[in-house]
């Protein structure tokens, strides 16, 4: 036999406890949807999950008045520390219930259970507890004093790291003061559903969070809706457009994170291994899926062949399947829609004289898979090495001159992340220091950090998210307060603080645990 | 390279080699210990780590009973169970080699005949601080003596204050030593003591001047300074000895010695070596353990796949 194809070590999805069907969550409890439920499958196996309800525009606009509500009535009215005691709360319930959030993630997404594991759970909980921080000290975030939450934050996600992108959402919109309606992806609703049963475990006030499911549809009904105050969405460039048109002129405040074409930049001084490490890591993390992925590789001329032959050797380990398995290292593709989209960008690539090349590995029959695909001899103006793919695929181009390395990665309509591998500490900063994206890592790459904020530059979108950056999107300074904001803050202090919610609960949660 | 090997061509080419980012090193060999390792799979990696053992008694206080205790063990680790492999070889002091092969007698040989080995430490071990001529007879005696392959230990002092040319002509001549009389070869494994290097990238330079110089094993540690063999170190030497092979079609081998006790721990190597060098690494030729605690813990875990139950520590010998 041979120890490489080790036995199969799937993490078990006995500890998850899924309702058949879920409702929307409006004003603190699930209710039915009015429009067609839909339902929510497990892109590796194609199996039903759970049916979802789709909201309508009167389901939307019921959510946006539950947020309206709760801001008016409880959470513009609590002091920055009591919110915080909120979030603190929800980031423990994360931590305790990490086991199965991850194998909800995982189940819904498709992505490695290594990575929602060790990445995206974590992250989530960090987020929140980064952000809990915060609450009571805004003073501080760089708008004065006193500065005042907006309102109602209208917040769509992407399905590339559902919860997670939940987090980087909720979080500083809840610190700040805001209250949120949330419509998750429509292929990725689960985790989403099971955050807004940790919302309610944590007792928070009914209506601060509200969390709706459904399509495009619901999505635009959510951002036009006239009594949202801010609209953060995270997605494709395309939407992004669409939504800064429908809200010019409107006095909603936007923030967006869209695509993006990473460069990850390899000079010849570089730590080899570790930047093939690093290449892996940038592209084939998450399948690819990810709007900051290094998908453009960009090598020193020198070191070209080199780099292409160690990258193949490495990727022949890569353990492509069952997401499920504490092994795999690369799972399924989201969907069937993103799967043909990735399908047809490679084959063009091919068409337009790429040269296309993937490990040796046996892909699932049920599910939506896609090899781990390497493309040399890729011309700048080919379509592979300008549209954001969004899947396993990796553009590998050469260069001579760190000014030439500069030219081209710069040569993006997106801006979003970089990455350079570089041993000499002055050539790192010279060269980054050139870099029109928003996140620049050097020697490394898809690292997340809740101090650090995240954004992009051109079609990338706008806005910063995480830090103390990410707080100044749901923040507005104090000399703009409108009259009832003011004496809202004021009363602050006559509003009982948070109370705990029944320790009965939690224990259960904490019970189903079990070892790590 | 071309020309001759000159101290200075030797720095030259040694200080090129492209250098190590530590981080990323660390992150991976972290990613690689994450591995999930059930059932069959973990039951070939428990086999294959004890017929991959060096199985060591390095003390001051050594006798030849004590050898002889440990050469049973390792021809026999569980009396209670005959599929259980034997380990690849004993390791002990020079003076103690003769007491070695005597207590193996007919089983004394290479582990593809069934055998076991015999290696002894040699070169003023652990330290290393003795002159050449001291060295090289300490080597020449034990492999007079029967030992099939020496671990040497490098000179770190020379070394670090960058007399690698020195470093280079020891680890020659000590090759040399290992000479027997038919013209064959001691196995030569060469101790870099990478707990006194310091850095990753002066790991990756005496890994590669160990190669260039002749050593067939490069070994991470003597097992007397701290700290010992890690997961990161030996990918590194691993990372060495794949690109060695891709370079001149050449197999090295690479030996963690000191502080992996724990199954766990071995079977983190057992992974890092078959997605790092390769599959074909996995054999005593060309990858071992060197340690003594390990082996029990090893049995016991073995016990365990076997009857689903832990038995214990008195349910494997002392050695």
């Amino acid at each position: 036999m041979s120890f490489l194809e080790y036995a199969p070590a799937p993490e078990s999805t006995a500890l998850l406890n899924l309702q058949s069907e879920y409702g929307l969550f409006i004003d603190g409890e699930f209710t039915a949807g009015s429009d067609p439920t839909f339902a929510t499958i497990s892109p590796a196996t194609e199996k039903h999950i759970a049916t979802i309800a789709s909201a309508s525009a009167g389901d939307v606009d019921a959510a946006v008045k539950a947020a309206r509500a709760a801001y008016d009535t409880t959470w513009s009215r609590l002091s920055g520390r009591d919110r915080g005691k909120y979030l603190f709360r929800i980031a423990r319930l994360v931590q305790e219930r990490a086991r199965e959030l991850a194998v909800a993630e995982s189940l819904d997404n498709g992505k490695p259970i290594k990575e929602s594991r060790d990445v995206d759970i974590p992250l989530v909980a960090a987020w929140f507890f980064y952000y809990a921080g915060w609450a009571d000290k805004l003073d501080h975030a760089g708008l004065g004093a006193n500065p005042r939450a907006l309102g109602v934050a209208a917040q769509v996600i992407p399905w590339n790291f559902p919860l997670l992108m939940l987090a980087w959402k909720i979080a500083p919109a809840l610190a700040a003061g805001n209250t949120v309606v949330l419509k998750p992806a429509e292929t990725t609703p689960l985790t989403a559903l099971l955050f807004a049963e940790i919302v309610q475990q944590a007792g928070l006030p009914a209506g601060v969070v509200n969390i709706i499911t459904g399509a495009g549809e619901t999505g635009r009904a959510l951002v036009n809706h006239p009594d949202v105050n801010k609209v953060a969405f995270t997605g494709s460039t395309s939407v992004g457009r669409e939504i800064a048109r429908s809200l010019a002129g409107t006095s909603k405040k936007l923030t967006l994170e869209l695509g993006g074409k990473g460069a990850n930049i390899v000079f010849d001084d570089a730590p080899i291994d570790q930047a093939v490490e690093g290449i892996v890591r940038g592209i084939f993390f998450n399948q690819g899926h990810v709007c900051c992925a290094g998908s453009r590789l960009l090598v020193q001329e020198n070191i070209h062949d080199e780099v292409v032959e160690r990258l193949k050797v490495r990727l022949g380990t890569l353990r492509v399947g069952d997401p499920l398995d504490k092994n795999t290292d690369v799972g399924a593709i989201n969907s069937a829609e993103q799967l043909q989209r990735i399908r047809q960008l490679s084959d063009i690539g091919e068409a337009e004289g790429g040269e296309r090349w993937s490990p040796a590995c046996e892909l699932p029959s049920e599910g939506f898979w896609f090899a781990p695909t390497i493309f040399t001899n890729v011309a700048t103006s080919s379509r592979i090495a300008r549209d954001e793919i969004f899947g396993p695929v990796l553009s590998i181009l050469s260069f001579r001159t760190p000014a030439e390395a500069i030219a081209k990665a710069n040569n993006t309509p997106y801006g979003l992340s970089a990455g350079i591998w570089s041993d000499k500490g002055s050539k790192i900063l010279a060269v980054a220091d050139k870099l029109r994206a928003g996140v620049i890592w050097a020697n490394t790459f898809n690292q997340f950090d809740p101090a650090s904020p995240f954004g992009g530059y051109k079609e990338s979108g706008y806005g910063r998210e995480g830090g103390k950056q990410g707080l100044a999107a749901y923040l507005a300074p104090a000399s703009s307060a409108s009259a009832s904001v003011a004496s809202a803050s004021v009363a602050s202090a006559s509003v009982t603080s948070a109370s705990v919610p029944a320790s009965s609960s939690r224990s259960v949660r904490a019970s189903k645990g079990g070892k790590k | 390279m071309g020309g001759d090997l000159t101290e200075s061509s030797l720095k030259r080419y040694l200080n090129g080699i492209p250098g190590v980012d530590a981080v990323g090193l660390e992150a991976r060999a972290a990613d690689l210990g994450s591995r999930s390792i059930k059932t069959t799979s973990k039951a070939w990696a428990l086999d294959t780590i004890i017929s991959l053992i060096d199985l060591t008694t390095l003390e001051g206080a050594d006798t030849p009973g004590k050898v002889r205790s440990l050469v049973a063990k390792g021809l026999t680790p569980d009396a209670g169970d005959v599929s259980c492999p034997r380990v690849a070889a004993v390791c002990v002091y020079g003076d103690m080699v003769p007491y070695a092969v005597e207590a193996l007698g007919a089983f004394h040989g290479d582990s593809v005949e069934g055998g076991i080995n015999v290696a002894a430490v040699a070169t003023a071990f652990p330290s290393g601080r003795a002159s050449l001529a001291v060295k090289l007879a300490d080597t020449a005696d034990a492999v007079a003596a029967g030992a099939d392959e020496i671990d040497m230990v490098i000179d770190r002092g020379a070394f670090l204050s960058g007399r690698y040319g020195q470093v280079f002509d020891e680890i020659v001549a000590v090759k040399e030593a290992c000479r027997r009389a038919d013209g064959s070869y001691a196995h030569l494994k060469v101790i870099l003591e990478t707990g006194e290097l310091n850095t990753y990238d002066n790991v990756r330079r005496a890994s590669w001047l160990a190669i260039l110089a002749g050593g067939d094993f490069i070994k991470t540690s003597t097992g007397k300074v701290a700290p010992a063999a890690t997961l990161p170190v030996t990918v590194l030497m691993l990372e060495v000895v794949r690109d060695w092979y891709r370079l001149t079609g050449e197999k090295i081998g690479v030996k963690p010695a000191g502080g992996i006790r724990a199954s766990k721990d071995a079977i983190k190597y057992v992974v890092a070596v078959a997605e790092t060098a390769g599959e074909e690494w996995l054999q005593p030729h060309l990858f071992r353990f060197g340690a003594s605690s390990l082996l029990n813990d090893v049995l016991l875990q073995r016990q365990k796949l076997a009857t689903g139950h832990y038995s214990g520590a008195d349910y494997v010998t002392i050695d």
